[in-house]
């Protein structure tokens, strides 16, 4: 059983409440912070847990902490970014639906090591009913003195707010999220000035995921050190992974990075294998942006080296064999699937969600659903799938905002690993459209 | 209030004016553009389930800003309808997760059992079928969205169960 620092009490009965949350030990960390660190000291700890950005791009959280820019007269803030919308990743609405208070603590203890008045969660706005929980339980914590003026007799004051966006996958995107907090269109800001140094209001800003800073709590409590020995070199702590697709067991699992893919996969005490006794046929691993992955390259590298779950190991490789952790939205795909349809549906995906500011990406995404909706289709040409990866290096690297590369690495992986099954329906569009129809190899492609 | 009868002359209830006026206290007072997005969702609980043209105004006149300024923020983001919807709007995920656990035939289903293609409403005015992308649910799919609530794991005697009860309320 891996140690669990998040989740640990996630079952105890009525833990969304402030009552049975402080008998678990909560709010722990607000007073050992407040009254006996300063908020340097907290930054160091964190810095020393190697704690790394949970939403997907895996910076240290401590490090960018430390960029906040401190001018005379301007106020900093704390914005947490819980519009979870990246398809394959559920885990910060479970975290923050059943234990509210870690998000809350940890959103306490972390605005005071910045030094913001304010913070807000920003929290996609389908999630309403998650906003309703959270905002009791910030209620519960107003009451209790962990919010609002002179926290604890501490000196320090706070207001926390949880913001519901409006349904739009780029405000996943920091610097789109606080437009969109602005009241403004989704749209990203070029890069720099970063929000460290202009972000909500043109204020000094932190924009940190859920995890990431429910996380925080534990490493205040336990100390940085004590984090930093959880895990596998840089991937230190433990990890929530959202998992979904063809498993016995779907659901968030808290692992300790470092775990083994295969045992991740297939021990009942994860996610059981792959459902209904079909065979594993690929995978993403971490949230429908990332690399898609054969079965054989995920469970260990082209070198043939057993994987493990940590950033660097799913990377190994680069592009051309490995993937990423990303956000840790975990998507097994069993031997039925159809890889073309499902990469067209991510390209729908991307399509639907683009902003639209960036030429490349707005016509580009657009491009790469209609070739891949006509190859599933059945009218597919041969040199589509060439137009596909050309469309995808078009667009990976020319955006403002990462939903670009978000849009084309699915693609560009799909067709680098599965292009006989691209090729198939091609070749034989009345076969590859049939209902439940699925490529199996070259072998079943020469009977057809 | 009636989803077709929405005049100029539009007026919220205490209610939602006191969770307005809770929302725009979030926010410096020189940035109260800010609760535009609070206040749209709850315009659209208010009056049938959809913003008009004149109730965007309204917003605007109540955040101090542009009508333009709402508009262009109203027809960013999917959650908000731009025209009348069903009594029960059906927001169906159909992104990769959900649609590997089955919600391509839920779609279907739903499209036969209500006689409408996705994007429209039942004859009786019921139900509006919408899909969506990515609803947080990519485990326990297939999956949908009413309102406030989500209906997980879901197959066609559970769906049907569900718009019985539905068309009950």
């Amino acid at each position: 059983m891996g140690r669990k620092i998040l989740t640990e009490h996630i079952n105890v009965p009525d833990i969304h409440t402030l009552a049975v949350y402080r008998k678990m030990g909560g709010y722990r960390s607000v007073e050992k912070a407040l009254k006996t660190m300063t908020s340097e000291e907290v930054v160091e700890e964190v810095k020393k847990s190697g704690l790394r950005g949970r939403g997907g791009a895996g910076f240290p959280t401590g490090m960018k902490w430390s960029f906040l820019a401190k001018p005379e007269g301007k106020p900093r803030y704390l914005v947490c970014n819980a519009d979870e919308s990246e398809p394959g990743t559920f885990k910060d609405r479970v975290l923050m639906e059943k234990i509210p208070h870690a998000l809350i603590e940890g959103m306490i203890t972390s605005s005071y090591a910045l030094g913001a008045r304010t913070s807000y969660i920003y929290i996609r706005g389908e999630l309403m009913f998650v906003l309703r929980i959270l905002e009791k339980a910030i209620a519960e914590a107003y009451a209790a003195g962990f919010l609002g003026e002179n926290i604890l007799g501490s000196g320090y004051s706070l207001d926390l707010h949880v913001h519901p966006g409006g349904g739009a996958y780029i405000c996943g995107e920091e610097t789109a999220l606080l437009e969109s907090l602005e009241g403004k269109r989704g749209n990203p800001r070029n890069k720099p000035p970063f929000p460290a140094v202009q972000g909500l209001y043109a204020c000094p800003t932190v924009v940190n995921n859920v995890e990431s800073i429910a996380s925080v709590p534990w490493i205040v409590n336990n100390t940085g050190e004590e984090y930093a020995k959880i895990g596998v070199g840089r991937s230190t702590g433990t990890k929530l992974i959202s998992a979904g697709g063809h498993l016995n067991k779907p659901g968030v699992y808290e692992i300790e990075l470092g775990l083994p893919v295969e045992e991740f996969l297939f021990s009942d005490e994860y996610c059981g294998g792959i459902w209904k006794g079909r065979q594993f046929k690929a995978v993403v691993a971490g949230g429908s942006s990332v690399p898609i992955l054969p079965a054989h390259l995920f469970l260990k590298t082209a070198e043939g080296v057993p994987r493990v779950m940590t950033y660097e190991s799913l990377s190994e490789g680069g592009f051309v064999s490995g993937t990423m952790l990303g956000s840790g939205g975990f998507i097994a795909m069993d031997d039925t699937t159809c890889i073309v349809r499902n990469t067209w549906n991510f390209a729908r995906f991307y399509h639907h969600e683009s902003c639209g500011q960036c030429s490349p990406c707005r016509e580009g995404t657009g491009w790469m659903e209609k070739i891949l909706h006509r190859i599933e289709h059945g009218h597919g040409h041969m040199h589509d799938i060439d137009l596909l990866v050309n469309v995808s290096k078009q667009i990976e690297g020319n955006t403002i905002c990462p939903l670009g590369d978000a849009a084309a690495w699915p693609v560009a992986s799909a067709v680098r690993h599965f292009r006989e099954e691209f090729e198939w329906h091609v070749k034989h569009p009345g076969a590859a459209t049939q209902p439940g129809a699925v490529y199996r190899g070259a072998e079943e492609a020469a009977l057809v | 209030m009636d989803n077709t009868t929405i005049t100029n002359d539009i007026q919220f209830s205490d209610a939602a004016m006191a969770e307005i006026q809770r929302y725009i206290s979030h926010y410096p007072p020189d940035r109260k553009k800010s609760a535009i997005l609070p206040v749209l969702h709850i315009a659209q609980a208010e009056f049938g389930g959809w913003v008009s043209a004149e109730v965007q105004d309204k917003v605007a006149e109540i955040l101090g800003i542009t009508p333009i300024e709402v508009y262009e923020v109203a027809t960013f983001y999917t959650m908000f309808n731009l025209k009348p919807v069903g009594k029960h709007v059906l927001e169906v995920c159909r992104t990769g997760p959900c649609m590997l656990r089955g919600a391509d035939q839920l779609i279907e289903h739903l499209e036969h059992q209500l006689g409408c293609k996705v994007g429209g409403t039942s004859a009786d005015g019921m139900f509006t079928l919408k899909t969506v992308e990515c609803l947080a649910a990519c485990g326990m799919g297939p999956m949908l969205q009413i309102r406030e609530k989500y209906y997980e794991n879901l197959d066609p005697d559970s769906t049907d169960k569900l718009l019985d009860d539905l068309r009950k309320e």
